[in-house]
């Protein structure tokens, strides 16, 4: 289709000026770039259930905060974790906490599934807030990055900013082409299927609660490793990482840039950051205007920032 | 005799207060065409979710090739051999016509659990949705979106996607409704084809199709059976006569 090799084009365009990005700017934009890309990954797997599978969670932050805070749990005080046995820790820990949530939460439908991932996340939040396992409502600081040796060599230092950057920028580009397979493939197909019509899915013989729970568990698991960097580049971890606030953002990342095409979540993970700057620039009350844009965005752009460049791709490629 | 493919005994169902279907009980054997008709509001459509399992049953058993299969879900029904089509257009309406088809066909994998590959390069699934298609007469429009058919189209994707299960036993809840004369006299060709190797329980208010296609026939009124046997016999029931097929014809 035309459409689709125009994306392919824009891609290909805006990856090279993110490669290139640290030649030219300074390391204000290359952090404020390498954030808006965790934030892309996050609301790419918020996108995987809301956009694809139909399912409205309000409780994703819960697996973006688990898989921050399994980078602070996983390295010793004042040292630094394993880079390639946190990473896995954080992403698999992630999936399996989305497993258990989602063994629940996936029976319910509509306004009940809303409910019942905001009501886990909070228990989540709570443990992480009220207990001692984690610093409690102060968190935890990361005083030392996780440490990337391998075998006495070290590819990349977390702690150089420009190093961090172009990790980021690869784990974003993985995720993204691995979701887009993943939407191409006979389970995401499924999962498209129950979005549209759960009922006659099951006509058709599919068991529709394990395709949805695995859809959850991915999503969970690809929002754990962007919970990771996210930890890794603040340098710190807290319970707002979990909480309701954070899923409501990323929830509006998703819908701002455009529910069901991978592109839009990026778009509207960007938009998002972007605004936010912008508009705490100009007041303090800031949220009114970000409150105001995203109401006009569902208004007028039903489809999202997105729906402007490809107003017909809705569930039919990335 | 061949092999009875559908046994379904003193099936009933109610909604609240209200018996919907009430101790039916019917056969259908391969490669036979039972028709249920009955008036508006009959139980039909409740007794085909019944066996279909949309719906589960207040009592009664649903056996299939002898195994009971009352009350299992319909993702399990119709992995048993069990292909439904809907009165109430129940497709995928954002999707072409051909994914209508082969995510049907795609339901027999084993699994979809299936994560790297496209599923558009399953060659035996495509397969059977093209085939599925032309079937229903939709070759050529493969590249549609359904919601931009017009509804008689909907209709033959409908029965696409039931074939496209390749079912043994199919419950068909009026696949002629809302057809054209043309499409209609097609689907009618179509299921005297597919009688030959499969059961089939036809629901249906073309009483020309029904007389065309049926070996048996059974008659609901207010949930029960009134009648059932050959089609001579039903045509001859004075009974039936008074409750459904005389006077003015009791089409919708
Ligand atoms: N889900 C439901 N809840 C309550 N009542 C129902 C439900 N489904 C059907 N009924 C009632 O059960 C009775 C039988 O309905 P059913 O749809 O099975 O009839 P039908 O024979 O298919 O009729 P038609 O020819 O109009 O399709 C009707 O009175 C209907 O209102
Ligand atoms: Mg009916």
């Amino acid at each position: 289709m035309r459409s689709d090799r125009a994306a392919t084009v824009l891609l290909i365009v805006v990856l090279l000026a993110l490669v290139a990005l640290p030649a030219v700017a300074g390391k204000y934009y290359v952090q404020l770039a390498t954030k808006i890309l965790i934030m892309a990954v996050f609301a790419m797997s918020l996108d995987l259930l809301v956009g694809y599978a139909g399912l409205v969670s309000l409780g994703h932050a819960a697996f973006f905060g688990f898989g921050a805070y399994l980078v602070a749990l996983a390295a010793p005080q004042y040292q630094a974790a394993n880079f390639w046995t946190s990473l896995p820790l954080a992403v698999g820990g992630a999936a399996l906490l989305a497993a258990a949530i989602g063994f629940f939460a996936v029976r319910t439908q509509g306004v009940y599934f809303i409910m019942v991932t905001l009501a886990f996340a909070q228990m989540v939040y709570y443990v992480f807030h009220d207990t001692k396992i984690a610093g409690g409502s102060d968190g935890i600081f990361i005083d030392v990055r996780p440490d990337t040796a391998l075998f006495g060599w070290t590819p990349f230092d977390l702690a150089n900013f420009v190093h961090l950057y172009f990790v980021v920028l690869a784990v974003f580009v993985a995720a993204y082409l691995v979701l887009r397979v993943v939407l191409a493939s006979p389970f995401g197909r499924v999962v498209q299927g129950i979005r549209v019509n759960e009922h006659r899915m099951k006509s058709l013989g599919f068991p529709t609660f394990r395709y949805k729970l695995v859809a959850f568990t991915i999503a969970g698991a690809v929002a754990g490793l962007a919970g990771y960097f996210g930890a890794v580049q603040y340098g710190a971890v807290n319970p707002e990482m979990l909480g309701w606030h954070l899923s409501g953002s990323v929830l509006m990342m998703v819908i701002l840039g455009g529910m069901g095409t991978l592109a839009g979540a990026v778009i509207g993970a960007a938009a998002f950051l972007l605004l936010e700057l912008v508009f705490q620039g100009l007041s303090e009350h800031w949220q009114l205007l970000m409150g105001t844009t995203i109401v006009l965005v569902a208004l007028f752009l039903p489809n999202g920032i997105a729906g402007l460049a490809w107003p017909l791709q809705r569930g039919r490629s990335g | 005799m061949a092999e009875v493919v559908l046994a379904v005994e003193r099936l009933s169902r109610n909604f609240g207060g209200l018996a919907a279907v009430s101790g039916v009980s019917l056969e259908c054997r391969m490669g036979e065409v039972h028709a249920v008709i009955g008036p508006n509001g009959a139980g039909k459509s409740t007794l085909i979710n019944m066996l279909s399992g949309d719906l589960p049953p207040t009592s009664g058993t649903v056996r299939l090739r002898g195994r009971d299969v009352t009350g299992l879900t319909a993702d399990r029904i119709s992995r048993l051999g069990v292909g439904r089509s809907y009165q109430k257009t129940n497709v995928f309406l954002p999707f072409t016509v051909f994914e209508n088809a082969r995510i049907a066909a795609q339901s027999r994998l084993a699994s979809s659990l299936r994560f790297f590959r496209p599923a558009t390069a399953l060659r035996a699934v495509n397969e059977a949705a093209e085939r599925a298609i032309a079937a229903a007469g939709l070759e050529g429009r493969e590249g549609a979106t359904v919601a931009s058919l017009s509804h008689g189209e909907q209709r033959q994707v409908e029965i696409a996607m039931t074939l496209a299960t390749d079912p043994t036993l199919l419950l068909l809840d009026e696949p002629l409704a809302g057809m054209g004369a043309e499409e209609s006299a097609r689907i009618v060709a179509l299921l005297q084809r597919l009688a030959a190797d499969h059961a089939m329980l036809l629901v249906e208010h073309d009483m020309d199709a029904v007389f065309a296609l049926a070996d048996t026939l059974t008659v609901m009124v207010n949930g029960v059976v009134l009648e059932s046997g050959t089609p001579e016999r039903i045509r001859s029931s004075q009974a039936v006569q008074d409750a459904y097929l005389g006077g003015d014809e009791a089409h919708d």
